[in-house]
């Protein structure tokens, strides 16, 4: 009798082990304990449009940067709507941080170089100690390249200098949607009349809508608040479309600006939208990979 | 006579105790890739954080990766991997739930290398499927390395791969598995 309990138990004990067996074995293991994500692919590329994102390069990438903007529509066939002119900006941006990044770039319109750098203290994530947006900071200086407007009398190299500040504070809301703010100060050395101020203050803002999982609608605004002149300069908009294919981002967009550094585009666009004077323009993106992480 | 019975039961349920031992990791190794044979390029990564839990006692073995942890050799590819393919933030693991079919011709106490089988459920991008894959158990010194490779078609599990990149994406991506299991104690 007493024998037979004791069978009873042990054959209990001995499926026991089976039964247990059937149970999730990655539980055993623990709950994985939550880690702080970075929040990434906000914008698909470094610039929204005109304006930095607040997106950052990976780190050991490269950026080649070709950027076209076309003649107004307005001028109709005779200059088949624009397309018949062209002004350029070329750069080149690398990516040394996850939230570090430099440029450099030369645009046709003045024979203007320019450089920034971006950084950002903080950048959006989630988990632990998350931030809910990123906050990142662009300085940079733009160096106009024509020859003097008059040679004869006494020039200085600092008169072809301007230099901007931005702050960039921007938050993915969700997977298909980016809104971003970015104040902004633009300093010009030398300004065209006596009458026009030297430093400009603006707020701009940008965005991004998801169409696809490979298009995307965005936009960038920058208002003057303080600085504007006072006749012939408009608040520059740009509408575009970001179409990504395998290592190109292509956007496609129309825009009022014809500058394509923060000075030509915030402080000198001359185009409103409300009279057609806007252009067709595209950015082309081609992203290196200059250092390669090791699969082995 | 009963003497004897409950000395061979007791025998029994030691033993099955001793070899009723699991093994994990948390550090296993996925190697994807999914190069078409025309590819200038490699479409490939690997995944250094493979969580993995094998019991001896009848062959269970269950994986579980985080699309993330994947690296690509172009930070690019990794975007794209994440954001158009497997969409990593709608579905941020992968999950393989099954056994050792021929876990009975596997001696986990002593060293040796074994053939063997594995068969289960693969989970991925939302898509489960059967999958099937011969796979290698070495067993050395109370450690089992356990490795497997299989194919998997990228339609199977809901991955699309549009025209435009259709001659250097393949449509089956090769993965390849390795593990160092240790024993769990309990």
């Amino acid at each position: 009798m007493m024998q037979s309990k004791l069978f009873a138990l042990f054959l209990f004990l001995f499926f026991s082990v089976g039964v247990q067996a059937q149970d999730d074995l990655l539980s055993l293991l623990g709950e994985e304990k939550p880690k702080k994500e970075r929040i990434k692919y906000a914008f698909k590329s470094p610039r929204v449009i005109n304006a930095h994102s607040m997106e950052f390069l990976n780190p050991g990438t490269m950026d080649f940067r070709i950027l076209h903007r076309f003649g107004t529509l307005d001028q109709g066939y005779k200059n088949f709507f624009g397309l018949d002119q062209a002004s350029m900006r070329m750069s080149f941006d690398f990516g040394l941080l996850h939230n570090l990044m430099v440029g450099v770039g030369r645009s046709t319109f003045k024979k203007e170089v320019d450089a920034f750098i971006k950084y950002a203290p903080i950048r959006q994530s989630k988990g632990p100690w998350s931030s809910p947006v990123t906050l990142a900071f662009v300085s940079g200086i733009t160096v106009d390249g024509l020859p003097w407007a008059d040679p004869t009398r006494e020039n200085y190299f600092s008169s072809r200098l301007a230099f901007y500040n931005q702050a960039i504070l921007g938050r993915k809301f969700s997977e298909g949607f980016t809104l971003q703010l970015m104040p902004t100060m633009v300093h010009k050395n030398l300004v065209q009349a006596a009458s026009d101020p030297n430093d400009i203050y603006a707020l701009g803002v940008g965005g991004r809508l998801k169409l696809s999982k490979r298009m995307a609608l965005t936009w960038d605004y920058t208002h003057i608040l303080v600085g504007m002149p006072e006749t012939g300069f408009y608040n520059p908009l740009s509408i575009g479309l970001d179409i990504e294919t395998g290592g190109h981002v292509f956007q496609l967009h129309v825009t009022n600006a014809t500058g394509m550094n923060e000075r030509a585009y915030i402080t000198e666009t001359t185009g409103q939208w409300g009279k057609g004077q806007v252009r067709f323009g595209f950015n082309l993106s081609r992203t290196f990979q200059l250092k390669k992480p090791k699969l082995d | 006579m009963k003497k004897s019975l409950f000395i061979f039961l007791l025998g029994v349920c030691i033993t099955n105790l001793a070899t009723a031992q699991k093994f994990f990791t948390k550090t296993g190794r996925i190697d994807f890739n999914a190069t078409a044979p025309s590819s200038p390029e490699n479409i490939q990564a690997v995944n250094r954080t493979v969580t993995c839990v094998l019991d001896a006692a009848n062959g269970n073995m269950q994986f579980a990766v985080l699309i993330k942890g994947f690296t690509f050799e172009r930070a690019l590819m990794q975007e794209h991997f994440n954001e158009n393919y497997l969409e990593s933030d709608k579905f941020p693991k992968a999950e393989f739930k099954g056994a050792v079919a021929n876990n009975a011709a596997v001696n986990y106490s002593k060293d040796g290398t074994y053939a063997v089988t594995v068969k289960g459920k693969l989970t991925m991008h939302g898509q489960t499927k059967d999958v099937e894959a011969p796979g290698k158990l070495i067993v050395q010194g109370g450690k089992v390395n356990a490795t497997a490779s299989f194919a998997v078609l990228l339609a199977d599990y809901g991955v699309s791969i549009p025209g435009v990149v259709a001659d250097k994406v393949n449509k089956t991506a090769k993965i390849e598995v390795a593990c160092n299991l240790e024993p769990l104690k309990s």
